[in-house]
């Protein structure tokens, strides 16, 4: 379980996350719908320590993350997939090394045989060529890179996975897999989500609740049918602009 | 969020702007400020590396790969260093070696000033500019690409995968290099005095051995000790806080180098006061 509460949080005079309250139950996928530069990225790291809130908490398994010691904390880690916005790839490692990175598990880290069969796996999964593996992330295209950042963040099996804009810059194809995966992982493994995307479509598909995130708060959360008939002026206008009228309407 | 949560939230931010008129006490107190706080947050990061020894599985093998960069990388800008400081102060010993100092006193300053000071601080510096400026940029690229962020997330500790390995390569193999280069350098101050002070190889021998105490190799082993942790240490704190974007990087890099140069020379006066 996730749970932001009052989280607020600002870089100098800019005020990004002012009062955030937000909460994923076990096993549920919740999209994160919001404009650019709004500061999706920005709650996400939160969840998993890399951004301090300025005030707030922040509790995943009900531990307040801001507060864990160096170990536990890291150990936390291990139980949360992130998929970074850009990739963030190690790019002096092979694909392989990537992914295998990816692998939390010491016991599991150390038996190459494990790790060999996992690695093609996770390559499988996000529908990448058993070629990939051998290759640098820079000869890599934006998509792919995307993907093996997908693989290296499911590959140790994690509880709890954060993507950040997992489809964006994907084909739809690929973009499909890639939502598919998703709810595979969440129906099979019984995985909690959160997926940050612009894509309205794509949220409503994978997500079981959706939150819209504007001007630092989260302004309404629900279920694609609650979202759909809100009447918040906001809401109807972040979806009409990105879903067309076909669907608010 | 009231002022006050507001106020205590930012407390242990040092403002940098907002100086309206140039007051000198105010800006010295600023840079003190700022010495202290870059300081204290080394002094933590070595800390952490104390306490990410134990993760030796993780560092070891990558250790091994830097100090063969490192290593066998620098040999030959070291060789070359070395061979021009060496031949250099023999020409100048036998420039100003004239009239009725004993020749083989010539032998005695060359093999002493290169062991106790050119060996090891020349090799320092050049290891400043090479390892130093690579580091920085290295980690200062990994840190604005998110690829810190992204093992960190990986619950992997940054300490262990990238700091410790950087940091020991470097520590060990500057004393190797050292080495090399006392060598180097004292072969080519032998072969430069040949000329230019018509000393004879029995001459020069006799003047190097009499001057020669072991305690100066000794002395030598740990200014480069020393040298390498200032090329390393610093180099990886300035990329691990490095700014935003290229130009964060480029000038993490500048720091880095500039900052362990200075660093060496500080410590070399230092040593030499405590040590000799
Ligand atoms: N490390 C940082 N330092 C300073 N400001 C930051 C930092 N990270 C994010 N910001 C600011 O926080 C705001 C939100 O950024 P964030 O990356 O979370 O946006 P986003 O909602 O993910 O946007 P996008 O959909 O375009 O990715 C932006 O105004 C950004 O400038
Ligand atoms: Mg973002």
């Amino acid at each position: 379980m996730i749970r932001l509460v009052d989280v607020h949080k600002r870089f100098g005079e800019n005020v990004v996350l002012d009062g955030v309250d937000f909460d994923v139950q076990r096993g549920e996928t919740v999209s994160l719908l919001g404009p650019s530069g709004v500061g999706k990225s920005v709650l996400l790291k939160h969840i998993n320590g890399l951004i301090h809130p300025d005030w707030g908490e922040v509790f995943v398994d009900g531990q307040q993350v801001p507060l864990l010691p160096r170990k536990e904390l890291q150990q936390l880690r291990t139980k949360i997939g992130y998929v970074f916005q850009f990739g963030a790839l190690f790019d002096s490692m092979s694909v392989f090394d990537n992914i295998k990175l990816g692998i939390t598990d010491p016991e599991c880290a150390g038996d190459d045989h494990y790790c060999r069969m996992r690695v093609q796996e996770c390559i499988d999964l996000v529908n990448l060529s058993p070629m990939t593996a051998g290759k640098y992330p820079a000869d890599l295209s934006g998509g792919m890179k995307k993907r093996v950042g997908i693989a290296r963040a499911i590959a140790g099996k994690p509880t709890y996975l954060l993507y950040d804009e997992p489809t964006s810059g994907l084909d739809p194809v690929n973009a499909d897999i890639i939502d598919a995966l998703i709810q595979k992982l969440q129906g099979e493994l019984g995985v909690t989500s959160v997926v940050v995307s612009h894509d309205v479509r794509g949220s409503f598909r994978v997500g079981n609740r959706i939150a819209l995130l504007t001007d630092g708060k989260i302004r309404k959360v629900g279920t694609a049918d609650e979202l759909r008939d809100s009447e918040d002026q906001a809401v109807r206008q972040f979806l009409e602009r990105d879903f067309g009228s076909a669907v608010v309407g | 969020m009231t002022e006050e949560r507001w106020r205590l939230s930012q407390a242990y931010r040092i403002p940098l702007e907002g100086v309206e008129k140039l007051d000198l006490r105010r800006y010295a107190g600023r840079m003190f400020l700022l010495g202290a706080t870059h300081v204290g947050r080394i002094a933590y990061m070595v800390f952490e590396i104390f306490r990410g020894l134990g993760e030796w599985r993780i560092w070891l093998p990558r250790t091994w790969e830097q100090a063969y960069q490192v290593g066998v990388g620098s040999l030959f800008i070291v060789f070359l260093t070395a061979g021009f400081a060496g031949g250099v102060t023999s020409l100048q010993a036998g420039y100003q070696f004239t009239g009725t100092i004993p020749v083989y006193f010539a032998a005695g300053v060359i093999t002493q000033s290169l062991i106790l000071e050119l060996g090891p601080v020349l090799t320092g510096l050049i290891l400043a500019g090479r390892v130093g400026a690579r580091y920085a940029a290295e980690l200062g690229t990994m840190r604005v690409t998110e690829q810190i962020d992204a093992l960190e997330s990986l619950g992997r500790s940054t300490v262990s995968h990238l700091i410790i390995p950087r940091v020991l390569a470097g520590t060990l193999m500057l004393p190797v290099l050292v080495i090399f280069a006392d060598a180097i350098g004292i072969l080519s101050g032998w072969m430069a005095a040949r000329h230019t002070l018509d000393i004879s190889n029995y001459d020069f021998v006799y003047g190097a051995r009499y001057f020669f105490r072991p305690y100066d190799l000794w002395y030598s082993m740990v200014k480069a000790l020393f040298f390498g942790v200032a090329v390393t240490l610093v180099p990886c704190y300035m990329g691990m806080n490095t700014g935003k974007g290229a130009e964060g990087v480029g000038k993490a890099t500048t720091a880095a180098v500039v900052s362990s140069s200075v660093l060496i020379l500080a410590i070399d006066a230092i040593l030499s006061e405590l040590l000799l």
